[in-house]
């Protein structure tokens, strides 16, 4: 690992480790959503089965849009963006840094989530659990990726806080629905889950790659 | 020679139109399952193509401007208001598909809309390029036609996504017209006629629209560059 991501992760960890903004907001905000849901849907039984999947993805994809707006918004204060962009450095790296540590943050939110999720809709996994520790990472890393990616051209433009999920969500709903089904067959065991896992990979493979190909255009963009 | 091409071009849309709409409505024969509704294929297909290419124009575009916006600002200008226009009528041309879709959904399946892969990858393709057009509004100068470029690049390769979709996954859709399987497909030639010269006539008008869009735009960077000037003339 170079040096460079290495000093920009651990700087980001330092200060989500130092004041937990975002992961305790995400939490919070995530368990509201699937709150919301169970008021709204009255899941019970075989119906709870079927939209599990689903609430927890969107509960996930809304939370961690408030902590991908922070993330370079933090970046602001003080020109440290500028500095970053005056830095001989690759945009890559410090794109890759961002991504790995909201990465861990969105993952630890679905971890914490878990536990509480099984319990209100009283779940039951039926297919193979073990593979939901592939299909949520793999979903999440979509997400995260471009939704890194997006937050630092959405901070670029005016109204930046509204800008994010109008174009992160469209890009995403591929990924959103490979992980969704994906998850949903593994809670009801109905189908085989691999088809939306290789969908998710090569998503994930294919907007991972061009997100580095094209950080430092945005990141530049004058 | 340019002016003859400008009023001829227009002209012969206009007569295209005409014969399209000709064929399709008068001369191409009812579909023995679907009797006359299924009329309606022969403005949502061309549609559907015109959209895909024109989406396709505005990836050019966007890869144009983002290859010349250091070496050469004059061509990046144009490749920038290529990727608007494209993405702009192709965002029009996917609404009428959009549009003509459910309304013959309803009546050959029963239903206005189905989550099946084609119908919901249409949708989102229609989604991110509303969304381009939305991130054009919101950013400003020069860098907005950067960040744009970026998302347009993003937006379409989502389209193969779309695209292959109808492959890989089960589908309620049928198998394309072309280059669909052997069971796929119109078997009468005067049906196919219809649609080829629907196509085209749709291709030609879209084509119009689309370059009267990229002169207003390119009429819109020039004086947008003049403003410029005139404003750094002042202050100096």
């Amino acid at each position: 690992m170079s040096s460079t991501l290495w000093t920009h992760l651990a700087k980001d960890l330092r200060i989500e480790w130092r004041s937990k903004d975002a992961i305790n907001s995400m939490l919070f905000f995530a368990l509201l959503v699937v709150v919301l849901f169970s008021i709204s849907f009255d899941p019970r039984g075989a119906f709870a089965q079927q939209i599990a999947g689903g609430v927890l993805c969107v509960a996930t994809m809304f939370a961690s849009v408030s902590a991908l707006n922070q993330a370079w918004a933090r970046e602001i204060r003080h020109q440290v963006m500028d500095a970053q962009r005056m830095a001989p450095a690759s945009g890559a790296e410090l794109f890759l840094a961002k991504v790995l540590a909201n990465f861990l943050f969105v993952s630890i939110v679905q971890v914490a989530l878990a536990p509480v999720f099984l319990v209100m809709y009283n779940l039951r996994v039926a297919g193979q659990a073990w593979l939901l520790a592939l299909v949520l990472p793999l979903g999440t890393w979509a997400l995260v990726a471009n939704g890194t990616f997006f937050a630092a051209l959405a901070i670029r433009s005016r109204n930046r806080e509204l800008l994010l999920p109008l174009i992160l969500f469209p890009i995403f709903l591929p990924a959103l629905l490979g992980m969704v089904q994906a998850t949903t067959s593994i809670l009801t065991g109905d189908s085989d889950p691999w088809l939306w896992i290789k969908m998710l990979t090569g998503y994930d493979i294919i907007f991972t790659t061009v997100s580095l190909l094209l950080f430092d255009v945005v990141f530049h963009a004058e | 020679m340019k002016k003859v091409l400008l009023t001829l071009f227009p002209l012969v849309t206009v007569l295209l139109m005409v014969q399209g709409y000709h064929q399709a409505i008068y001369v191409a024969p009812d579909d023995a399952m679907q009797g006359y509704v299924f009329r309606i294929i022969y403005y949502h297909v061309p549609s559907a193509s015109v959209a895909f290419l024109f989406f396709f124009i505005s990836l050019i575009g966007s890869v144009g401007f983002l290859a010349f916006r250091r070496s050469s600002p004059n061509r990046a200008q144009i490749a920038d208001a290529w990727a608007l226009a494209g993405a702009e009528v192709g965002v029009v041309f996917c609404t009428v598909v959009l549009t003509t879709g459910p309304l013959w959904g309803r009546r050959a399946w029963g239903i206005w809309w189905t989550w099946d892969a084609r119908l919901t990858t249409t949708l989102v393709l229609w989604l991110i390029y509303v969304s381009y057009l939305l991130l054009r509004r919101f950013a400003a100068g020069p860098q907005m036609q950067t960040l744009a470029a970026v998302l347009g690049i993003f937006g379409a390769l989502d389209v193969p996504i779309v695209y292959m979709s109808n492959r890989w996954w089960r589908t309620q859709h049928p198998a394309p017209v072309f280059g669909g399987d052997q069971d796929s497909g119109m078997k009468d030639p005067t049906m196919v006629h219809a649609l080829l010269w629907n196509m085209l006539a749709w291709f030609c008008w879209g084509m119009l629209v689309l370059f009267l869009r990229y002169q207003v735009e390119r009429r819109h960077q020039q004086y947008a560059a003049i403003e410029a000037r005139e404003a750094l003339e002042a202050s100096a």
